[in-house]
């Protein structure tokens, strides 16, 4: 990664000198790493977030997290102990354990909030991780997981202050029944959560749960671009993010 | 020297294949839960760390606390703890390499261990811990061994190793302070989030090592010819009690902070321990016995005459060592744990293959710890003869 980068420099140095751009662009190329997506093709952000908009979001539907769990090969485990979950619903006493009281709108009080990783700007799990196998993207502030560098010490359990992360108790493959071949199954003794579909974005989609979302509840987008949608709709309305006394900087808003 | 444990008593024949058999059971379910994986404990999304890492905390206190022996015959002479530092510092090796393997068993991807050296994060607690515990084990394989390989010659020890034993003596303080440091620092875990908790970490080992060590002494007086000293015995007898205070003083200071202050995320977790949280209690009991264990055993130890009663001294440390275990091993870990972030009640206890892993470390660390002070003690029996 980091020498082909510094190769890039070179050779765009080179280019920028007047040493023949194409060829030498072409050789780059050539000399490709696997490509996984160009930068064309990538949705473009430098600090991705997204809004929960809690007066469209019905009670009774499922469709973001029956589209995530499918398209990350989430199992499905039915025991609260060894559940694996990268989106859910949880009561407003439990999403906001520190906000709850006697006289909550009876609306709030009885629907049920969508909640995953909050991607935080300043995140615990990446700070405990004793092998960076939990890492924030600089581009783009996504808080990645890499599967095959944890060591399953769940030391990242213990500090993320949402209930975010769950740990392979089992091997997970068990669990499954058609797997979708585009993204990989995860074995037993590591922990994993949401990804903000980054295999998603640096194809130019949007994440599975706001493109499964009917009702436009979720909405997805950059807090750096001033005329992005999550700014206007926080310009506009009130929000609350979970336990932002914390320090942690999450980046899932709800408007209510 | 090392010839030293293969020949004993019966007796010893007999521990020895207990402890071995223990260690057999150990590796069958410890293969089995990594056959499996971790699902075969008692550990769930909620209360992600369990019994193993209690057992850490626990011992990685019992390592510390070789420094109450150390301290005080290197740094102000006292003598009579000559004949039992090396108690102290082999009862060290064994509890860190208990703690190592606890660690060990807890992941779960153990083969990636490397990982943690592989990819240094120096933010990471977790980093640092393992760091300090090796450097610690090492230190103490070193400096137990060198001095008692002197003694056994009756030649005085190499003049480097005392720089050696000089840094031990903040790096015993280093271990448990940086363990303290992988719960404390943590948002959202109020029962946690203080910074009392390397102080009172420090306070229990300093009286639960100790008191480790009086039993282990009374024992080996039982059994040999080696005698560890009365003066010694008192002195450490006298540290436990001021250890034993000072760790229930810390416990009444954290119990004011936070239920003077009544912030529910940090008294919910006191609650649930104590008094049972949203009808979830199974520590009760235990946590009781633990605070009675402690105040009877103060009061022992206050009394002189109990204190110089080795019979009565010997009850006293038991409790106190119980009292300790209890707190470390199951309160601190669950009472952290549950509730949870998002306030709901999951309970933990270990099932019974984590419990013979368990079991299965502490007997690993007991067969070291039993072929070091086999060799101790002969050394020691060879001198005084
Ligand atoms: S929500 Fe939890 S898992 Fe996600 S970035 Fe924040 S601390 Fe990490
Ligand atoms: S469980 Fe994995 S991701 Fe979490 S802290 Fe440990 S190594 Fe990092």
């Amino acid at each position: 990664m980091e020498s082909s980068r510094r190769k890039f420099l070179k050779i765009a140095g080179l280019s920028v000198l007047g040493v023949g751009a194409k060829p030498v662009l072409d050789s780059l190329v050539q000399a490709g790493e696997p490509t996984y997506a160009t930068d064309q093709e990538a949705l473009e952000g430098t600090h991705w977030a997204m809004v929960v908009d809690m007066k469209k979001c019905r009670d009774d539907c499922r469709d973001c997290i029956t589209a995530c769990h499918r398209g990350h090969n989430v199992p499905e485990i039915n025991n609260a102990k060894h559940e694996i979950k990268w989106i859910w619903n949880e009561d407003f006493k439990h999403a906001f354990p520190t906000q709850e009281h006697e006289h909550l709108a009876e609306r709030l009080e009885r629907q049920p909030f969508m909640v995953l990783c909050n991607h935080c700007d300043n995140p615990p799990c990446v700070r405990v991780c004793p092998t960076q196998a939990t890492f924030k993207r600089k581009e783009d502030g996504v808080v990645m997981m890499d599967f095959h560098r944890c060591i399953g010490c769940r030391f990242c359990m213990a500090a993320c202050p949402y209930g975010s992360r769950s740990f392979n108790w089992f091997n997970p493959r068990n669990y499954l029944d058609d797997t979708n071949p585009d993204f990989p199954t995860r074995a037993k003794g590591v922990v994993e959560k949401c990804n903000f579909c980054a295999e998603r974005l640096a194809i130019g989609k949007i994440p599975l749960c706001v493109e499964a979302c009917k009702e436009k509840a979720l909405v997805f987008g950059d807090l750096d671009d001033p005329n992005s949608e999550v700014r206007k709709i926080l310009r506009e309305r009130f929000s609350i993010r979970r336990k932002p006394g914390l320090g942690t900087g999450p980046n899932i808003f709800y408007v209510i | 020297m090392l010839e030293k444990p293969l020949f004993g008593s019966k007796k010893y024949y007999g521990w020895m294949t207990a402890l071995i058999a223990l260690i057999g059971v150990g590796v069958i379910c410890f293969l089995y839960q990594l056959y499996v994986g971790l699902g075969t404990t008692g550990m769930s999304r909620d209360v992600s760390w369990g019994i193993y890492i209690a057992q850490l905390i626990f011992l990685v206190g019992v390592a510390a606390s070789a420094v109450m022996v150390v301290l005080p015959y290197y740094l102000h002479n006292y003598k009579e703890f000559g004949r039992i530092t090396i108690l102290g510092e082999f009862l060290a090796v064994s509890a860190i390499l208990m703690c190592m393997l606890f660690v060990f068993v807890d992941l779960g991807r153990p083969f990636r261990l490397l990982n943690i050296f592989l990819y240094p994060t120096l933010n990471s607690i977790m980093f640092w811990d393992v760091m300090v515990l090796n450097g610690y084990l090492l230190l103490n394989i070193v400096i137990g061994w060198i001095t008692l390989s002197a003694e056994r010659k009756g030649i005085r020890p190499p003049r480097w190793i005392k720089p050696l034993i000089y840094l031990s003596i903040p790096w015993a303080i280093s271990i448990h302070t940086v363990t303290a440091f992988l719960f404390a620092g943590l948002p959202g875990r109020g029962y946690w989030l203080t910074a009392i908790m390397a102080p009172r970490f420090l306070a229990s080992a300093f009286a639960g090592g100790p008191a480790l060590l009086i039993i282990l002494s009374l024992i080996i007086r039982r059994f040999t010819k080696f005698d560890p000293g009365t003066k010694a015995i008192q002195m450490l007898a006298r540290i436990v009690t001021y250890a034993a205070i000072v760790n229930v003083f810390f416990f009444f200071l954290e119990v004011f902070t936070v239920f003077y202050s009544q912030i529910p995320e940090h008294m919910d977790h006191f609650k649930y321990l104590f008094f049972g949280l949203e009808g979830h209690g199974i520590l009760r009991p235990y946590m009781w016995a633990s605070m009675s264990l402690a105040f009877v055993a103060i009061l022992l130890l206050i009394l002189q005459q109990v204190r110089h009663n080795e019979r009565l001294l010997g009850l006293a440390c038991v409790m106190i060592f119980i009292s300790i275990w209890i707190d470390k091993g199951l309160g601190i870990i669950s009472g952290g744990f549950v509730p949870n972030p998002m306030h709901q009640v999951t309970e933990y206890s270990p099932t019974v293959p984590e419990l013979f892993i368990t079991l299965g470390v502490y007997a690993i660390g007991f067969t070291v710890l039993t072929v070091l002070y086999k060799i101790a003690v002969a050394v020691k029996e060879e001198v005084r003869a």
